[in-house]
């Protein structure tokens, strides 16, 4: 019995609660029609609240009671098993979470094993690791592990495997005590008088609160899972070295450089490539579409321009890659043969590729923005500045820009922001080695290329070179978030209200 | 009273009929700020049909493949020895036996046509794809009738074959390459006048799957469209009722407090979150911590959901705001509670909104890459199509933008070829998921 209720799997549970609501919400229906003698009338809310009402006492209690067991029944194991492994077992540059990690694989192979019938259950309790070759047997049936299992390696996981099926057992009793015991409760509930329908709405807004602060559950993930690693990475590299170090050199044999700096510096220099290329051609763009052009252009230019924001950054990759580098190495580079005649640019990864292309990616972004805040201001300053006898050209520089600038630094902080959080095309673009230079033809990285370098591949989530990815992600988070926080308080301070 | 000044120099102004300099400047100035921006629209619009014919231009050549007309005799004593015409039989001989068969049947071929030649049968054979011989073996053991038959297959030819029909090999470049010589070329330009050889529309492009690094000929999309398909399905479930819900609360139930200003002010900023920081949130949670497995198009659709949200609610809001109040009014008015209100008559009349605002916010995420890379989708060959919808989304897969990333890693003019290929598909999917939008907003609009 206990094999049974243990080996029910969380879908299958899911189904289960699912199908006593819906037998809940027929049920409740049929019992306040039958207490009203079918008089609907009589009753205080339509008939359906009534079943919705059994429904949700059903499968809330229940699904939520489910979804935090899951959450920390691992937790409490894991925290249970770990006091298991003696230090011994720990060798030399590992640490008790891959030893831990090897329980785990272990206890997962055993549960294939005994899925796939090539052990019983009881032989799994009894197994020795001194008797068996647990490596080969799990071998046999598909399951790889690193190296050979040891004796108290072999207790942990069998002690793993135990926790884990009493906790999932309780789990199942637990919530199908729960789902019942909501039905009952709703069942008697359900008469001509009770109010139903306030029930179910107050439920519903609840359910509404919460997938609004799904949101704040985002961000605070995203904080928390950065925060953690990094912490990790601080407690193996010191703080000081990484914000303030000047070399970036991972290597695996543990004495790397990882310091920000050349990142920073490589980040910052395609995005001011990036803008100095976006910021005229979206900003011209803007005050002509909205200012000079007829309905017509308007119609056609505008949307046209705006499919350049809608491809994706994959393209733009693509494109520095392929195309624009060789251009420019064929410009600015190949000695004779080249335009110029010049041999300044040797590969076509460099830093002006990726700042032409993430350039014109932004152009839209510079000028839809501009677009909406240069038609904000209002016609009267126009027109009276037209009315003192100004030229157009002379009204948008002396009157419109300067009354529309806090919205447009504002969209040049947000370009800026989304130049230094790309990924795509300075990872096709802009190389991999990190140097500070100024020099625009040469290859140089950035924050976000060396996170996706380093998070592929192999990762060792105990180096340090690992979880640098973790710290460079705070970091640009921080610094988006800071620029983004900045332009709307520009915005906000500056911005004059007309009406 | 006149302007003219006590001292009796001229005014400055003059007849408005003659321009003075100053004036002229002024125009010039005008008509200079006129043309910086038609400059720098034309820029930008120059920029985008540059951008479209690159895309086009390169990547309609990876819908053409070259293939080789082969007259194959399957011959028993090879392929069936023991001659029962047992299926577990035929299926110990590997691709490693066919190979002699490939290069017999092409000795014969370039016998008939070309007569003498200095090439060896391997190199004759070299000519074909890697990839033939499997597709020789699939076709025997779905058909075992045929062994001691002549048949008649179209394979796949190699790689630098095909780059040599396209344009992309030329005779001078080969010197190092040890995949081709000159004289192979010479034997395709012979079958290419005679017909054996041709270069076809190619639909195993857009339906077959990934291959490795030697066969860029034989790689597809097929399979990393599934994948893509498969995400997108988990956004599309997760997505939009969290955030229709979150949009709903906020619009219309919603109090003016310091949470709802927190909530507010989280949605605006997760909506400029670089996408690469969701890659590490899924890294972090949904494959370190609850141990989902790698690369699946699940934790791809959870890592998309998270950066849909903000654009879907931000849409949804507009639709619920467009509503007129007096909808609202009129439903109470007549007894409904407001959450009645909202549910049977905002909803509905917003719907269409919500829609486009949902298809623009799915185009987005099926050309987002990065979060997708840090999740584990990149170095891996999609190969097999999944069977279920259970496999399809729990084991590993790839997606149509890391897969196009993929072959751009690769360094392989070939696999590049392909790579503007594979984009021109992804293309082709976000201009009709836009223009679905657009014709459904066009259709469905309702003038308040």
């Amino acid at each position: 019995m206990g094999n049974l209720f243990s080996g029910v799997s969380a879908g299958v549970l899911i189904l289960v609660i699912l199908t006593l609501a819906v037998a809940g919400y027929f049920t409740a229906r049929q019992r306040a029609l039958a207490s009203v003698a079918g008089d609907s009338r009589k009753l205080h809310s339509l008939p359906g609240f009534y079943g919705y009402n059994a429904a949700m006492c059903v499968a809330i209690p229940a699904l939520i009671i489910m979804a935090i067991w899951m959450l920390v029944q691992p937790m409490l194991i894991q925290s249970s098993v770990i006091k298991l492994i003696p230090q011994s077992s720990i060798s030399e540059g590992s640490s008790v979470n891959l030893v831990m990690s090897d329980v785990r694989r272990v206890a997962e192979g055993l549960d294939t094993a005994v899925a796939q019938g090539a052990m019983t259950q009881e032989a799994t309790n009894t197994l020795r690791a001194e008797t068996t070759d647990i490596r080969a047997a799990l071998a046999g049936i598909g399951v790889a592990l690193g190296s050979d299992v040891e004796a108290p390696v072999l207790e942990a996981a069998q002690r793993y495997r135990a926790l884990t099926l009493q906790g999932n057992l309780f789990r199942t009793l637990i919530v199908l005590i729960l789902a019942i015991a909501g039905l009952v409760i709703a069942l008697r509930l359900s008469k001509g008088d009770f109010r139903a329908r306030n029930v179910v709405e107050a439920g519903v807004k609840t359910l509404l609160i919460i997938s609004a602060s799904l949101a704040i559950l985002t961000t605070v993930g995203i904080v928390l899972s950065m925060l953690f690693e990094s912490m990790n990475f601080f407690r193996l590299h010191p703080w000081t070295d990484f914000f303030f170090g000047s070399k970036w050199a991972p290597n695996f044999r543990g004495d790397s450089d990882l310091s920000i700096l050349p990142l920073l510096w490589g980040t910052l220099y395609i995005s001011v490539i990036a803008l100095l290329v976006a910021v005229p051609i979206g900003l011209f763009a803007a005050i002509y579409l909205s200012e000079y052009a007829g309905p017509k252009v308007r119609a056609f230019a505008k949307p046209l321009l705006e499919i350049l924001a809608g491809i994706p950054t994959i393209v733009y990759g693509l494109f520095a890659l392929l195309t624009v580098g060789p251009f420019l190495v064929n410009v600015f580079g190949r000695g004779e043969n080249g335009m110029l005649g010049v041999d300044w640019m040797s590969g076509a990864t460099s830093v002006l590729t990726a700042g032409l292309v993430m350039g014109i990616m932004l152009i839209p972004f510079v000028s839809s923005l501009s677009d909406d805040i240069i038609n904000a201001v209002p016609q009267s300053l126009r027109d009276g500045s037209f009315g003192l006898g100004a030229t157009h050209s002379e009204t948008v520089r002396q009157v419109i820009l300067p009354a529309a600038l806090p919205g447009i630094v504002g969209a040049v902080l947000l370009a800026a922001s989304r130049a230094i959080g790309e990924t795509m095309i300075v990872v096709l673009g802009a190389g991999a080695i990190a140097r500070v230079s100024g020099n625009p033809l040469e290859a140089m990285t950035t924050i976000t290329t060396r996170i996706v370098s380093q998070l592929t591949g192999d990762t060792d989530f105990a180096s340090p070179e690992t979880l640098v990815a973790f710290a460079l992600g705070l970091t640009l988070f921080v610094l988006t978030l800071g620029l983004n926080v900045f332009a709307l308080y520009i915005v906000r301070k500056y911005r004059e209200q007309y009406e | 009273m006149t302007d003219m000044p006590i001292s009796g120099a001229k005014p400055h102004g003059g007849s408005l009929l003659t321009q003075d300099d100053h004036t002229k400047k002024r125009n010039r100035a005008e008509a200079r700020f006129k043309a910086y921006g038609i400059v720098a629209i034309v820029l930008g619009l120059l920029m985008l049909v540059i951008l479209l014919t690159t895309i086009i231009g390169r990547g309609t050549g990876a819908f053409q493949q070259t293939f080789v007309t082969l007259e194959v005799p399957l011959l028993a004593e090879k392929l069936d020895k023991k001659g029962n015409r047992d299926i577990e039989d035929i299926k110990k001989v590997s691709t490693f036996g066919y190979a002699p068969l490939m290069r017999a049947a092409m000795e014969q071929k370039v016998a008939q046509t070309v007569g003498e030649t200095t090439l060896s049968g391997k190199e004759m054979a070299a000519l074909l794809s890697k990839d033939a011989a499997a597709q020789l073996r699939n076709f025997v053991l779905v058909n075992p009738d045929q062994i001691g038959e002549t048949v008649e297959f179209e394979f796949l030819a190699q790689s630098r074959v095909d780059g040599y029909l396209k344009g992309r090999v030329s005779r001078d470049e080969i010197a190092n390459d040890k995949n081709i010589n000159i004289a192979q070329l010479d034997l395709v330009d012979v079958l290419v006048a005679g017909g054996s050889i041709v270069k076809r529309f190619n639909l195993s492009f857009i339906t077959g799957s990934d291959a490795s690094d030697a066969r860029p000929e034989a790689a597809g999309m097929g399979v990393a469209m599934l994948g893509s398909l498969f995400m997108m399905l988990v956004v599309l479930v997760l997505a939009l009722p969290i955030g229709v819900a979150a949009s709903i609360y906020l619009e219309e139930f919603a109090p003016k407090n310091w949470i709802t200003d927190i909530i507010e002010v989280n949605i605006s900023n997760l909506a400029a979150v670089p996408s690469i920081v969701f890659g590490i949130l899924g890294l972090a949670v949904f494959i370190n911590y609850m141990h989902l497995p790698n690369s699946a198009p699940l934790v791809g659709g959870l890592v998309l959901t998270l950066m849909t949200l903000p654009t879907i609610i931000i849409s949804t809001r507009a639709s619920l705001k467009s509503v007129p109040p007096s909808i609202r009014d009129a439903a109470l008015g007549v007894g409904a509670s407001k959450m009645q209100s909202v549910f049977h008559h905002v909803l509905p009349l917003a719907a269409p909104g919500i829609l486009t605002g949902t298809i623009i916010g799915l185009a987005q995420a099926l050309g987002e890459t990065a979060p997708l890379l840090l999740i584990g989708m990149v170095g891996f060959i999609a190969s097999n199509p999944p069977e279920t919808i259970a496999e399809g989304l729990m084991s590993p897969n790839s997606a149509m933008p890391a897969q196009i990333y993929e072959w751009a890693k690769r360094a392989d003019p070939a696999f590049y070829e392909r790579a503007w290929g594979g984009i021109i598909i992804l293309l082709v999917f976000l201009i009709s998921m836009n223009a679905i939008a657009v014709l459904l907003r066009r259709r469905f609009e309702r003038r308040w």
